[in-house]
């Protein structure tokens, strides 16, 4: 098996799928390394009516489908693929697996995206799926009437508490700071929904209760003041973080960890790209992602010609 | 009639469910919807069927009535999270988890019990 690619792109979420379908389309030999769900972030999407030239679809459709094409163009896509290290500097970068097989390319596009924030703090895991939950589509009818809590302060956060309220009798927002990041539209329709107190400057410490979720415990932030709150869930909605820890010290990340991309996707390191979630961006958009994706893999065909 | 967009088999009907598990010592069965705590489950299953041949995989439709089966197993109380995953070892539960879960923890469930 001829194991040295042209191209060789680490995720394949929108980003890493459409670079994959420029790169393999342009006839470069493509390899795609993903560890996780094929589509990303994207296939968290329950419906996308903002796709252009689609009116509405499902994540998993769309990533299904973007998958489809890229190995349609002759692009290979190796799932469950655990990397232990990166070697990216040189003309010829190359990774090596857990399992101990070796993959070598000219290029090498990184987009291993982002991943929801959990709040790591004691209670979270042993009540997921007893209490705890990230999704208000998914698991709001097990609240039927009982009393909940959102944490987080952003968009997600307070649109997802106004959905839990047709469902639980309170809902209780938690959040860290005294106002909200999210859109005022989004905070005026939490604010006037008679079901949704408020709890502001206070972080979440612990969650306790005897074999399902019961209590709460936040910390008021400005008086160290704990107290407990009675809940039968949570819901938490407090961001994504960017997956480049394995890139700390290799290739350059900003203040939030982000990979530093210029105009054409290029990182720090000569024959090295980045594009979605994990960039130095503010929107982060399945559209925005597959445009990267293509400046990435354009830019890599580039840098290839010159080689 | 069939409710979920995946490659996995969806099963249908309780007596399909208990045919499959009474026919196959190892099954694993992702109970959920189309949503983003069950996706992730049935990618990894849709890797996980070309992986392990000794393993049977299916899906089935939370919102289909003849799901009660595993809505309402005494292995689900107190679950409170899509999907329900139930893994089933010679016709009985062996193990059961709500909520996502990753590929690890799948594949060390597969290991312990199926193996």
């Amino acid at each position: 098996m001829n194991d040295t690619y042209d191209v060789m792109i680490i995720g394949a979420g929108a980003a890493g799928l459409t670079a994959g379908i420029y790169a393999s389309r342009a006839r470069l030999s493509t390899l795609i390394l993903n560890d996780g769900a094929i589509g990303g972030q994207m296939v968290l999407t329950n419906e996308v009516a903002n796709y252009p030239g689609v009116e509405t679809t499902n994540g998993y459709v769309l990533a299904n489908t973007m998958k489809k094409q890229a190995k349609s163009f002759g692009c290979k896509i190796k799932s469950n693929a655990k990397i232990a290290r990166y070697h990216l500097e040189g003309d010829m970068k190359s990774v090596e697996l857990e399992d101990g097989r070796t993959f070598s390319a000219k290029t090498v596009i990184l987009t291993p995206g982002g991943r929801p924030r959990s709040l790591g703090i004691p209670g979270e895991d042993t009540f997921k799926g007893t209490g705890i939950s990230y999704c208000a589509t998914c698991d709001g009818d097990f609240f039927k009437d009982k009393e909940i809590a959102v944490i987080g302060g952003g968009n997600s956060a307070l649109e997802e508490a106004v959905t839990l309220t047709s469902f639980a009798s309170k809902v209780t927002i938690v959040h860290q700071f005294d106002h909200f990041q999210a859109f005022e539209h989004a905070v005026e329709e939490a604010r006037k929904n008679p079901k949704i107190e408020f709890v502001m400057e206070s972080e979440p410490r612990e969650f306790s209760g005897n074999g399902s979720l019961q209590t709460l415990t936040v910390e008021h932030l400005p008086t160290g003041e704990k107290k407990n709150i009675a809940v039968d869930g949570t819901f938490i909605f407090i961001g994504y973080l960017p997956n480049t820890e394995p890139f700390k010290g290799l290739v350059e990340l900003n203040e939030r960890n982000e990979f530093v991309v210029d105009r054409e996707m290029k990182t720090n390191i000569p024959g090295v790209f980045a594009a979605g979630d994990c960039i130095n961006k503010r929107y982060r958009q399945i559209t925005t992602a597959t445009a990267e994706g293509t400046v990435a893999a354009l830019s890599a065909s580039e840098y290839l010609r010159q080689m | 009639m069939k409710m979920l967009q995946t490659e996995i088999h969806e099963i249908e009907s309780a007596d399909e469910l208990q045919k499959i598990i009474s026919e196959n010592d190892n099954v694993m069965v992702c109970c959920g919807r189309m949503g983003p705590m069950c996706i992730p489950v049935y990618d990894a299953m849709e890797e996980l069927e070309e992986e392990r041949e000794n393993v049977k995989f299916y899906s089935m439709a939370f919102d289909n009535p003849e799901a009660h089966v595993i809505r309402n197993a005494p292995e689900a109380q107190g679950f409170m999270g899509l999907p329900f995953t139930m893994y089933y070892k010679n016709g009985k539960v062996a193990h059961a988890t709500s909520s996502i879960q990753s590929m690890d923890q799948i594949t060390s469930v597969l290991d312990k019990h199926f193996n």
